[in-house]
């Protein structure tokens, strides 16, 4: 076996009274990529910001090399030539590249000779590894696959031959993230050990050399990745087994409840995002929007539910027509049964300053139910959020707790405890798993398939293929605003694939 | 004739009054760029203009009033330091609370240790800085135009006033050519990124409050040791926040910041000037008026004439590694 790059020997990690890393061991080999998977919240970040220096261990040894190391500062790190690619990126956004990638590594006080060496720095891992981006562009001009591509060249640039990345996929298209593989793929040949951190299992089979679970703060098993099976390593990760595809019956579609007819919707820029759709989602069926993002499906969910302006076409709702013009009061669409799960929770879908009961009744804090005369009646919705807890095992369950403090998966279950328990015949859902883990995507998904057998009709959006197939009665494609084809749920991932590519699309222009 | 030379004068009256606007606007621009709003400016001012003035009349020394004033106006920008970065405490509570101590500590230091109603002694020649006559000024004093601009605006002024406008290149420079200036702005931005890059971010925002320190006490040597011959209390009158908003006017930039704090300078000079004589068409202002003037002008042009002014993006908000 090649010499271990790391070993990480009894890592001891609390924050207060929550072990987030107990006596962790690890050995990660030179030249390999190396996964390390787990449930939101099983200590993985915390696991490798220790590595990294950000954090310190409350006990334990790292060992790089074969030496043991102190890793007090991110410094030391990056002496010893580790590199991390952390979630959020650390960038400065109004900064060029050039000037990221120089900060905290310039060579003396002044920075022309500095951004000279950085330049031709970059050129070189250009050319070396397909690194390729403009070093004068603003950071915050560049897609989220470049930016990325300039914190992995934050890395390089400092000499790191042990490269962390943090969950790298979560921000990125298909597209996108099939380049990020090469490009890793490239760095292991080159000798470079890459250690991704992520809850994607399809992602951890498709790339590393060996993997790592941890749950609930314990390494629970190291395996080779060849040697292992998705199912596997998401029972490792869950401690029970998961259904990674949720049984379901057969659809018994009913009358139609939403009808869009030749929907066209201009995004704030003027460009044409949805282009003369229609399609019909009947009472008793999931349909499912694929397609990679950016093709429409945000501002398709944006005009149906009211909130974006469209430039034409008709969306009905139980027959009668909903308010076009982008000044629908939504409100008024929730009383007429449609239930809206936006794509972005943080921003649209929850007040993350609220305490957990609050965000469970927002956009209903209306309804009689939690009103006592002109006030709220606290104890009502104390009691409804605490039954929301129960019934969508919403963790921590406690509904005093600031909603930021929630991991991404149990924000999105408020969200969707919220929008489900209001019993609509109507539910658009954007992204429903989207940064949540496999328990909880498992969970998900039955909760929608419940509501589809209660007879409601059920919009998902997902950039998520597999969510698609799992969830969905009919599949339909968009692809740069257009619906471009529709399938059933037995359409193979390579026969949608195609269509999100808009390969069919254009043979049949020709 | 009268007409040039009255615009003459009121532009060299411009920069006198523009000077400490402009100190304390840069100042604000070092620690707003690291991420610290200081409202605390207008305290530091005056806790400058008050220890310069005494050290100078003590000591019979305007460089030690100088060194004073900058000693002072640190150790307060310290302890906004030590609450806003250290403790991460709100900083415009933190801001607030250096104005008040500034205010009151000054008069009653005053009072204790000179007797004369919170003020210092007047300060006689040696203990302030003398106007410094450029070469050759008198002898074009005559010339037409030029002679005038020459003698009036260019030569004739406080090595202060030098001073001043030569950080506005000098500030350019640190921030947009060095090290730290690349670090300061950094960490005004996106504090976590200046962190991982293994580089600390509360001594980054101490030294830009160092910085900042050291202007104001400039700004209030200037306000008590040149414009005015000793400390009278609450001098700054407001000058710490005009050079804020001079500040967001100028978007954080600081030859903006000069062309701001220049432009707010002259509507005081303006107002002074045409205190109490009738405006052509007008008539007759209000001095009030003149004087609400830069910051009606501020709300006006902050209200869609400038564009949008964006501050950096982590000003205000204390850092706090994330879990």
């Amino acid at each position: 076996m090649a010499q271990a790059a790391i070993e990480l020997i009894g890592i001891n990690k609390s924050f207060g009274a929550v072990r987030a890393n107990r006596d962790i061991n690890l050995e990660i080999a030179r030249g390999t990529i190396h996964g390390i998977v787990g449930e939101n919240g099983a200590g993985k970040s915390t696991l490798m910001s220790i590595l990294y220096g950000f954090y310190q261990a409350d006990s334990g040894e790292i060992r790089v090399a074969g030496k043991p190391a102190s890793i007090k500062t991110p410094n030391d790190a990056i002496a010893l030539g580790i590199g991390m690619v952390h979630q959020h990126f650390m960038l400065v956004d109004n900064f060029s590249v050039l000037e990221n990638v120089i900060l905290g590594a310039e060579t003396d006080a002044l920075l022309k000779k500095s951004i000279a060496k950085a330049r031709s720095e970059l050129e070189r891992l250009e050319r070396e590894y397909g690194l390729e981006v403009d070093p004068d562009a603003i950071i915050e001009e560049l897609p989220v696959g470049l930016q990325q591509r300039v914190e992995i060249l934050k890395a390089l640039y400092r000499g790191a031959e042990i490269l962390i990345l943090d969950e790298p996929t979560g921000v990125l298209t298909p597209a996108e993230a099939d380049h990020l593989f090469r490009i890793l793929k490239q760095l292991k040949e080159q000798g470079k050990t890459v250690v991704l951190i992520t809850h994607k299992l399809r992602e951890i089979m498709a790339i590393t050399d060996t993997v790592s679970v941890m749950r609930q703060g314990t390494m629970v098993a190291t395996r080779e990745t060849r040697k292992t099976t998705v199912g596997e390593l998401a029972e490792l990760m869950v401690g029970r087994r998961v259904l990674l595809r949720v049984e379901k019956g057969e659809a018994e579609a009913g009358a139609v409840k939403l009808a869009v007819k030749n929907l066209t919707v201009k995004d704030s820029r003027g460009v044409t995002m949805v282009d003369d759709i229609s399609f019909d989602l009947r009472a008793g069926e999931i349909v499912g929007i694929a397609g990679v993002a950016g093709n429409g499906q945000s501002e398709l969910l944006e005009a149906i539910s009211g909130i974006r302006h469209a430039v034409s076409g008709s969306v009905m709702l139980d027959g009668k027509p909903i308010d076009l013009t982008g000044k629908a009061d939504p409100g008024e669409l929730r009383d007429r049964g449609l239930a809206h799960v936006p794509e972005d929770r943080h921003h649209v879908g929850l007040v993350l300053a609220f305490e957990e009961n609050e965000n469970s009744i927002l956009g209903y804090h209306d309804d009689p139910r939690y009103l006592k005369g002109p006030f709220l009646n606290v104890d009502a919705i104390m009691a409804d959020a605490k039954d929301k807890i129960e019934k969508y095992d919403i963790r921590p369950g406690n509904p005093r707790l600031k909603t930021a403090n929630f991991s991404g998966g149990n924000q999105q279950k408020i969200v969707l405890a919220r929008e489900m328990e209001q019993d609509p015949g109507v539910l658009i859902v954007g992204q429903p798993t989207r940064g949540v883990d496999v328990g909880a995507i498992e969970f998900i998904h039955k909760r929608l398939i419940a509501m589809r057998d209660q007879g409601k009709a059920v919009l998902v959006v997902s950039v998520e293929l597999d969510e698609i197939r799992s969830l969905s009665d009919r599949i339909l494609v968009m692809f740069a605003g257009r619906i471009v084809g529709e399938r059933g749920p037995e359409a193979t991932e390579g026969e949608l694939g195609l269509l999100m590519a808009g390969v069919e699309r254009q043979e049949a222009a020709e | 004739m009268d007409v040039f030379i009255a615009i003459v004068q009121i532009l060299d009256s411009t920069i006198r009054l523009s000077v400490p606007l402009l100190l304390a606007c840069l100042a604000g621009l070092y620690s707003e760029r690291a991420g610290i709003f200081d409202i605390g400016l207008e305290g530091k001012m005056l806790v400058g203009a008050f220890a310069g003035a005494a050290a100078a009349s003590v000591f019979h020394s305007a460089l030690l009033g100088l060194g004073m004033a900058i000693l002072i106006s640190v150790a307060f920008a310290m302890v906004h330091g030590f609450a806003s970065i250290t403790h991460r405490g709100n900083q415009i509570v933190s801001g607030v609370a250096i104005n008040f101590i500034a205010a009151g500590s000054t008069i009653i230091l005053g009072q204790a240790w000179f007797q004369q109603g919170g003020r210092t002694p007047a300060l006689q020649p040696g203990e302030r800085f003398d106007a410094i006559v450029w070469p050759g000024a008198e002898a074009v004093r005559d010339v037409p135009i030029i002679g005038p601009i020459y003698a009036e605006l260019i030569s004739g002024h406080s090595i202060l006033v030098y001073l001043a406008f030569l950080m506005v290149p000098f500030t350019w420079w640190v921030l947009f050519r060095t090290r730290f200036g690349l670090r300061l702005r950094a960490v005004g931005e996106n504090p976590a990124a200046v962190d991982t890059a293994g580089i600390s971010v509360a001594w980054l925002r101490y030294r830009a409050l160092i910085c900042t320190g050291i202007l104001t006490g400039v700004a209030g040597a200037y306000l008590s040791m040149v414009q005015n011959g000793g400390f009278v209390k609450d001098m700054t009158a407001g000058k710490g926040y005009i050079a804020l908003a001079a500040l967001i006017f100028a978007k954080w930039k600081p030859v903006n910041a000069m062309f701001a704090c220049l432009l707010f300078g002259f509507l005081d000079a303006a107002a002074i000037r045409l205190q109490g004589s009738p405006l052509p068409l007008i008539g007759k202002v209000p001095v009030q008026f003149m004087q609400a003037l830069p910051y009606i002008l501020t709300v006006i042009l902050l209200a869609g004439f400038i564009g949008k002014a964006i501050p950096p993006r982590a000003g205000g908000v204390p850092y706090v590694k994330e879990r």
